[in-house]
Protein backbone atom coordinates (compact mmCIF):
# COMPACT_ATOMS: atom_id res chain seq x y z
CA UNK A 1 0.00 0.00 0.00
CA UNK A 2 1.47 3.46 -0.96
CA UNK A 3 1.53 5.84 1.28
CA UNK A 4 -0.76 8.12 0.50
CA UNK A 5 -3.45 5.41 0.59
CA UNK A 6 -1.77 5.05 4.53
CA UNK A 7 -2.37 8.05 5.28
CA UNK A 8 -5.88 8.56 3.71
CA UNK A 9 -6.79 5.12 5.32
CA UNK A 10 -5.55 6.45 8.65
CA UNK A 11 -7.27 9.95 8.44
CA UNK A 12 -10.96 8.10 8.00
CA UNK A 13 -10.11 5.22 10.66
CA UNK A 14 -9.58 8.64 13.18
CA UNK A 15 -12.51 10.75 11.77
CA UNK A 16 -14.31 7.05 12.18
CA UNK A 17 -13.37 6.50 15.92
CA UNK A 18 -13.82 10.61 16.35
CA UNK A 19 -17.51 10.27 16.15
CA UNK A 20 -18.00 8.57 19.62
CA UNK A 21 -15.17 10.68 21.40
CA UNK A 22 -16.31 11.62 25.08
CA UNK A 23 -15.63 15.16 24.42
CA UNK A 24 -17.34 15.37 21.40
CA UNK A 25 -16.87 15.21 17.91
CA UNK A 26 -16.44 19.15 17.51
CA UNK A 27 -13.56 18.93 19.76
CA UNK A 28 -12.10 15.54 18.40
CA UNK A 29 -12.28 17.27 14.54
CA UNK A 30 -10.42 20.23 14.25
CA UNK A 31 -7.48 19.03 16.66
CA UNK A 32 -7.58 15.68 14.06
CA UNK A 33 -7.65 18.22 11.24
CA UNK A 34 -4.75 20.25 12.48
CA UNK A 35 -2.68 17.26 13.51
CA UNK A 36 -2.66 16.18 9.97
CA UNK A 37 -1.79 19.69 8.36
CA UNK A 38 0.60 20.11 10.78
CA UNK A 39 2.75 17.59 8.99
CA UNK A 40 1.31 18.14 5.33
CA UNK A 41 5.27 19.51 4.05
CA UNK A 42 6.77 16.22 5.26
CA UNK A 43 8.31 14.07 2.17
CA UNK A 44 11.18 12.46 3.65
CA UNK A 45 9.09 8.86 3.09
CA UNK A 46 10.79 7.43 6.76
CA UNK A 47 9.58 10.36 8.36
CA UNK A 48 6.22 9.55 7.21
CA UNK A 49 6.44 5.90 7.72
CA UNK A 50 7.48 7.58 11.39
CA UNK A 51 3.81 9.54 11.73
CA UNK A 52 1.98 6.58 10.28
CA UNK A 53 3.21 4.13 13.29
CA UNK A 54 2.52 7.35 15.51
CA UNK A 55 -1.29 7.44 14.13
CA UNK A 56 -1.58 4.04 14.14
CA UNK A 57 -0.53 3.95 18.06
CA UNK A 58 -3.22 6.63 18.47
CA UNK A 59 -5.64 4.62 16.86
CA UNK A 60 -4.97 1.55 19.36
CA UNK A 61 -4.72 3.96 22.41
CA UNK A 62 -8.27 5.98 21.38
CA UNK A 63 -9.78 1.97 20.84
CA UNK A 64 -8.74 0.89 24.37
CA UNK A 65 -10.06 3.82 26.06
CA UNK A 66 -13.38 3.21 24.49
CA UNK A 67 -13.13 -0.37 25.88
CA UNK A 68 -11.78 0.62 28.96
CA UNK A 69 -14.65 3.57 29.68
CA UNK A 70 -17.41 1.15 28.88
CA UNK A 71 -15.83 -2.18 30.82
CA UNK A 72 -15.54 1.10 33.75
CA UNK A 73 -19.27 1.58 33.44
CA UNK A 74 -20.65 -1.49 33.03
CA UNK A 75 -18.52 -2.76 36.61
CA UNK A 76 -20.04 0.53 38.07
CA UNK A 77 -23.27 -0.17 37.09
CA UNK A 78 -23.97 -3.89 37.36
CA UNK A 79 -21.13 -4.85 39.93
CA UNK A 80 -21.33 -2.15 42.38
CA UNK A 81 -21.73 -3.60 45.70
CA UNK A 82 -18.81 -5.96 45.15
CA UNK A 83 -16.09 -3.96 46.65
CA UNK A 84 -18.39 -3.27 49.88
CA UNK A 85 -18.92 -7.05 49.66
CA UNK A 86 -15.38 -7.83 49.95
CA UNK A 87 -14.37 -5.08 52.19
CA UNK A 88 -16.84 -6.63 54.81
CA UNK A 89 -15.11 -10.11 54.08
CA UNK A 90 -12.14 -8.76 54.91
CA UNK A 91 -13.50 -7.10 58.22
CA UNK A 92 -14.89 -10.41 59.39
CA UNK A 93 -11.81 -12.44 58.53
CA UNK A 94 -9.98 -9.89 61.09
CA UNK A 95 -12.54 -9.79 63.62
CA UNK A 96 -12.44 -14.01 63.13
CA UNK A 97 -8.95 -14.00 63.73
CA UNK A 98 -8.02 -11.56 66.39
CA UNK B 1 -15.88 -28.97 15.08
CA UNK B 2 -18.74 -27.26 16.84
CA UNK B 3 -21.11 -24.47 14.67
CA UNK B 4 -21.69 -21.34 17.59
CA UNK B 5 -25.03 -19.54 17.34
CA UNK B 6 -24.36 -16.27 18.84
CA UNK B 7 -27.45 -14.07 19.96
CA UNK B 8 -26.80 -9.94 19.49
CA UNK B 9 -29.40 -7.28 20.64
CA UNK B 10 -29.86 -3.53 19.75
CA UNK B 11 -29.86 -1.50 22.63
CA UNK B 12 -29.91 2.57 23.58
CA UNK B 13 -25.90 3.13 23.80
CA UNK B 14 -24.78 2.49 27.18
CA UNK B 15 -23.49 6.05 27.38
CA UNK B 16 -27.06 7.62 26.60
CA UNK B 17 -28.54 9.11 28.94
CA UNK B 18 -32.06 7.61 29.60
CA UNK B 19 -35.69 9.49 28.96
CA UNK B 20 -38.95 8.42 29.75
CA UNK B 21 -41.47 9.20 27.19
CA UNK B 22 -44.55 11.88 27.66
CA UNK B 23 -46.96 8.73 27.91
CA UNK B 24 -45.32 7.01 30.39
CA UNK B 25 -45.27 3.67 27.78
CA UNK B 26 -41.58 3.20 27.01
CA UNK B 27 -38.17 5.23 27.04
CA UNK B 28 -37.58 7.75 23.96
CA UNK B 29 -35.61 5.77 21.11
CA UNK B 30 -36.22 8.12 18.12
CA UNK B 31 -32.96 9.54 17.34
CA UNK B 32 -30.90 8.46 19.70
CA UNK B 33 -27.41 6.70 19.64
CA UNK B 34 -27.86 2.73 19.47
CA UNK B 35 -24.67 -0.11 19.69
CA UNK B 36 -24.71 -3.43 20.59
CA UNK B 37 -25.66 -4.83 23.99
CA UNK B 38 -22.37 -4.83 25.73
CA UNK B 39 -22.74 -8.56 26.88
CA UNK B 40 -23.11 -9.75 23.48
CA UNK B 41 -20.25 -7.97 22.53
CA UNK B 42 -18.41 -10.15 24.91
CA UNK B 43 -20.71 -13.32 23.70
CA UNK B 44 -19.51 -12.56 19.73
CA UNK B 45 -16.22 -12.09 21.01
CA UNK B 46 -16.00 -15.58 23.09
CA UNK B 47 -17.70 -17.25 19.60
CA UNK B 48 -15.07 -15.45 17.27
CA UNK B 49 -12.07 -16.54 19.88
CA UNK B 50 -13.55 -20.24 19.52
CA UNK B 51 -13.41 -20.22 15.47
CA UNK B 52 -9.55 -18.74 15.65
CA UNK B 53 -8.61 -21.65 17.55
CA UNK B 54 -10.54 -23.70 15.12
CA UNK B 55 -12.95 -24.89 18.12
CA UNK B 56 -15.59 -23.72 15.83
CA UNK B 57 -16.15 -24.34 12.72
CA UNK B 58 -18.66 -21.79 11.67
CA UNK B 59 -19.94 -18.67 13.98
CA UNK B 60 -23.20 -17.06 13.01
CA UNK B 61 -25.15 -14.47 14.44
CA UNK B 62 -28.91 -13.87 15.27
CA UNK B 63 -31.03 -10.82 16.21
CA UNK B 64 -34.50 -10.21 16.76
CA UNK B 65 -36.21 -6.57 15.79
CA UNK B 66 -37.23 -3.77 13.50
CA UNK B 67 -34.88 -3.56 10.64
CA UNK B 68 -31.95 -1.20 12.28
CA UNK B 69 -31.26 -4.67 13.93
CA UNK B 70 -29.29 -5.20 10.55
CA UNK B 71 -26.82 -2.09 11.74
CA UNK B 72 -26.00 -4.51 15.26
CA UNK B 73 -25.77 -7.76 13.09
CA UNK B 74 -23.10 -5.97 10.38
CA UNK B 75 -21.28 -4.97 13.63
CA UNK B 76 -21.07 -8.51 14.76
CA UNK B 77 -20.55 -9.66 11.38
CA UNK B 78 -17.21 -6.87 11.56
CA UNK B 79 -15.94 -8.18 14.64
CA UNK B 80 -15.62 -11.74 12.88
CA UNK B 81 -19.37 -13.51 12.44
CA UNK B 82 -19.34 -15.75 9.85
CA UNK B 83 -22.63 -15.27 8.76
CA UNK B 84 -26.21 -13.28 10.34
CA UNK B 85 -29.94 -14.22 10.25
CA UNK B 86 -31.99 -10.68 11.51
CA UNK B 87 -35.21 -11.99 12.75
CA UNK B 88 -37.84 -9.13 12.00
CA UNK B 89 -40.26 -8.13 14.04
CA UNK B 90 -41.82 -4.55 13.35
CA UNK B 91 -41.31 -1.81 15.89
CA UNK B 92 -45.01 -1.83 17.37
CA UNK B 93 -44.88 -5.62 18.06
CA UNK B 94 -40.82 -5.72 19.24
CA UNK B 95 -42.07 -3.55 22.37
CA UNK B 96 -43.66 -6.41 24.07
CA UNK B 97 -41.40 -9.02 22.66
CA UNK B 98 -40.23 -10.53 25.60
CA UNK B 99 -37.07 -13.17 26.28
CA UNK B 100 -40.14 -16.12 26.11
CA UNK B 101 -40.44 -15.64 22.39
CA UNK B 102 -36.87 -14.66 21.95
CA UNK B 103 -35.66 -18.12 23.66
CA UNK B 104 -38.31 -19.53 21.31
CA UNK B 105 -37.07 -18.74 18.10
CA UNK B 106 -33.64 -18.97 19.29
CA UNK B 107 -33.96 -22.38 20.06
CA UNK B 108 -35.69 -22.85 16.42
CA UNK B 109 -32.61 -21.75 14.97
CA UNK B 110 -30.15 -23.29 17.08
CA UNK B 111 -31.83 -26.87 15.50
CA UNK B 112 -32.22 -25.03 11.77
CA UNK B 113 -28.85 -24.60 11.83
CA UNK B 114 -27.69 -27.50 13.66
CA UNK B 115 -25.57 -25.31 16.77
CA UNK B 116 -23.91 -26.77 19.25
CA UNK B 117 -22.66 -24.16 21.11
CA UNK B 118 -25.46 -21.42 21.91
CA UNK B 119 -23.75 -18.12 23.42
CA UNK B 120 -25.66 -15.30 24.70
CA UNK B 121 -25.09 -11.87 26.81
CA UNK B 122 -25.94 -12.77 30.24
CA UNK B 123 -28.63 -9.56 30.09
CA UNK B 124 -29.25 -6.69 28.15
CA UNK B 125 -28.37 -3.35 29.40
CA UNK B 126 -31.87 -2.12 28.36
CA UNK B 127 -34.51 -4.40 30.20
CA UNK B 128 -31.71 -6.17 32.12
CA UNK B 129 -34.30 -9.58 31.76
CA UNK B 130 -31.59 -11.86 32.30
CA UNK B 131 -33.47 -14.74 30.99
CA UNK B 132 -32.91 -15.72 27.55
CA UNK B 133 -30.24 -17.86 28.05
CA UNK B 134 -31.90 -19.64 31.01
CA UNK B 135 -34.64 -20.21 28.93
CA UNK B 136 -33.40 -20.72 25.52
CA UNK B 137 -31.69 -23.91 27.58
CA UNK B 138 -35.26 -24.64 28.60
CA UNK B 139 -36.61 -24.77 25.28
CA UNK B 140 -34.19 -27.09 23.88
CA UNK B 141 -33.64 -29.34 26.78
CA UNK B 142 -30.00 -28.62 26.75
CA UNK B 143 -27.78 -28.16 29.87
CA UNK B 144 -27.10 -24.34 30.24
CA UNK B 145 -23.46 -22.57 31.61
CA UNK B 146 -24.68 -19.36 32.36
CA UNK B 147 -22.78 -15.76 33.94
CA UNK B 148 -19.64 -17.68 32.29
CA UNK B 149 -16.29 -15.87 32.96
CA UNK B 150 -14.02 -18.53 31.43
CA UNK B 151 -15.27 -21.34 28.50
CA UNK B 152 -12.49 -24.01 27.86
CA UNK B 153 -13.87 -26.85 25.05
CA UNK B 154 -12.05 -30.54 26.46
CA UNK B 155 -12.92 -33.14 24.32
CA UNK B 156 -16.87 -32.98 23.52
CA UNK B 157 -17.58 -30.82 27.04
CA UNK B 158 -17.07 -27.22 27.90
CA UNK B 159 -15.47 -26.80 31.57
CA UNK B 160 -16.77 -23.34 32.73
CA UNK B 161 -16.06 -21.34 35.41
CA UNK B 162 -19.26 -19.41 36.36
CA UNK B 163 -19.65 -16.15 38.23
CA UNK B 164 -21.64 -16.76 41.02
CA UNK B 165 -22.74 -14.62 44.57
CA UNK B 166 -19.34 -14.60 46.67
CA UNK B 167 -16.89 -16.37 43.77
CA UNK B 168 -16.49 -18.97 41.32
CA UNK B 169 -18.06 -21.87 40.45
CA UNK B 170 -16.39 -24.80 37.70
CA UNK B 171 -19.16 -26.77 35.84
CA UNK B 172 -18.61 -29.40 32.80
CA UNK B 173 -21.28 -29.41 30.41
CA UNK B 174 -21.91 -31.54 27.41
CA UNK B 175 -22.59 -30.73 24.22
CA UNK B 176 -24.78 -29.05 22.59
CA UNK B 177 -25.09 -26.10 25.54
CA UNK B 178 -26.14 -23.01 25.89
CA UNK B 179 -24.22 -20.47 27.59
CA UNK B 180 -24.49 -17.02 28.68
CA UNK B 181 -21.29 -14.04 28.92
CA UNK B 182 -20.44 -12.36 32.37
CA UNK B 183 -18.35 -9.51 31.98
CA UNK B 184 -14.94 -10.61 32.30
CA UNK B 185 -15.52 -13.23 30.00
CA UNK B 186 -13.24 -11.77 27.34
CA UNK B 187 -12.18 -8.07 26.40
CA UNK B 188 -13.97 -7.86 23.04
CA UNK B 189 -12.20 -6.08 19.71
CA UNK B 190 -13.56 -3.12 18.38
CA UNK B 191 -14.89 -3.09 14.93
CA UNK B 192 -12.96 -1.42 12.87
CA UNK B 193 -13.79 0.51 10.07
CA UNK B 194 -12.00 -1.37 7.39
CA UNK B 195 -13.86 -5.00 8.82
CA UNK B 196 -17.39 -2.91 8.82
CA UNK B 197 -16.82 -2.19 4.90
CA UNK B 198 -15.99 -5.58 4.71
CA UNK B 199 -18.51 -6.92 6.74
CA UNK B 200 -21.45 -5.38 4.02
CA UNK B 201 -20.31 -8.32 1.89
CA UNK B 202 -20.69 -11.08 4.20
CA UNK B 203 -24.38 -12.95 3.85
CA UNK B 204 -27.21 -11.28 6.04
CA UNK B 205 -30.66 -13.58 5.90
CA UNK B 206 -33.95 -12.22 6.41
CA UNK B 207 -36.79 -14.46 8.21
CA UNK B 208 -39.91 -13.68 10.41
CA UNK B 209 -40.62 -15.40 13.58
CA UNK B 210 -43.76 -16.79 11.38
CA UNK B 211 -41.09 -18.16 9.27
CA UNK B 212 -40.02 -20.08 12.12
CA UNK B 213 -44.03 -20.99 13.43
CA UNK B 214 -42.97 -19.08 17.01
CA UNK B 215 -46.41 -17.30 18.17
CA UNK B 216 -45.12 -13.49 19.31
CA UNK B 217 -48.62 -12.16 20.43
CA UNK B 218 -47.62 -10.36 23.83
CA UNK B 219 -48.25 -11.63 27.58
CA UNK B 220 -47.39 -8.32 28.62
CA UNK B 221 -49.16 -5.09 28.36
CA UNK B 222 -47.29 -2.01 29.25
CA UNK B 223 -49.04 0.03 31.89
CA UNK B 224 -46.59 2.59 33.19
CA UNK B 225 -42.59 3.67 32.84
CA UNK B 226 -41.66 5.72 35.21
CA UNK B 227 -37.94 7.52 36.00
CA UNK B 228 -35.93 6.03 38.64
CA UNK B 229 -36.40 8.63 41.66
CA UNK B 230 -34.01 11.96 42.17
CA UNK B 231 -31.33 11.49 44.38
CA UNK B 232 -32.22 14.11 46.98
CA UNK B 233 -30.00 16.85 47.87
CA UNK B 234 -27.69 16.84 50.71
CA UNK B 235 -26.57 19.83 52.80
CA UNK B 236 -23.88 21.41 54.42
CA UNK B 237 -23.90 21.97 58.31
CA UNK B 238 -22.15 24.25 60.29
CA UNK B 239 -20.40 22.11 62.55
CA UNK B 240 -19.27 18.17 64.09
CA UNK B 241 -22.06 18.76 67.08
CA UNK B 242 -24.76 19.44 64.48
CA UNK B 243 -23.76 16.70 62.11
CA UNK B 244 -23.89 13.93 64.63
CA UNK B 245 -27.07 15.17 66.21
CA UNK B 246 -28.50 14.92 62.61
CA UNK B 247 -26.92 11.50 62.28
CA UNK B 248 -28.46 10.84 65.51
CA UNK B 249 -31.80 12.14 64.31
CA UNK B 250 -31.90 10.12 60.63
CA UNK B 251 -30.93 6.59 63.01
CA UNK B 252 -27.39 6.46 61.39
CA UNK B 253 -25.82 6.25 64.82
Amino acid sequence: MGQRTQVINLYKTLVYLGREYPLGWDYFRPRLKTAFMRNKDVTDPEKIEQLISRGNYVVKEIEALYMLRKYRTLKKRYYSDENENMISEIYRRIESES
Amino acid sequence: MARVLVGVKRVIDYAVKIRVKPDKKGVVTEGVKHSMNPFDEIAVEEAVKMKEKKLASEVVAVSCGPSQAQETLRTALAMGVDRAIHVEVPAGEYETLQPIHISKILAKLAQEEKADIVILGKQAIDDDSNQTAQMTAGVLDWPQATFASKIEKKDSELHVTREIDGGLENIKVKLPAVLSADLRLNEPRYATLPNIMKAKKKPLKKITPKDLGVDISPRIEIISVEEPPVRQAGSVVPDVDTLISKLKESGHV
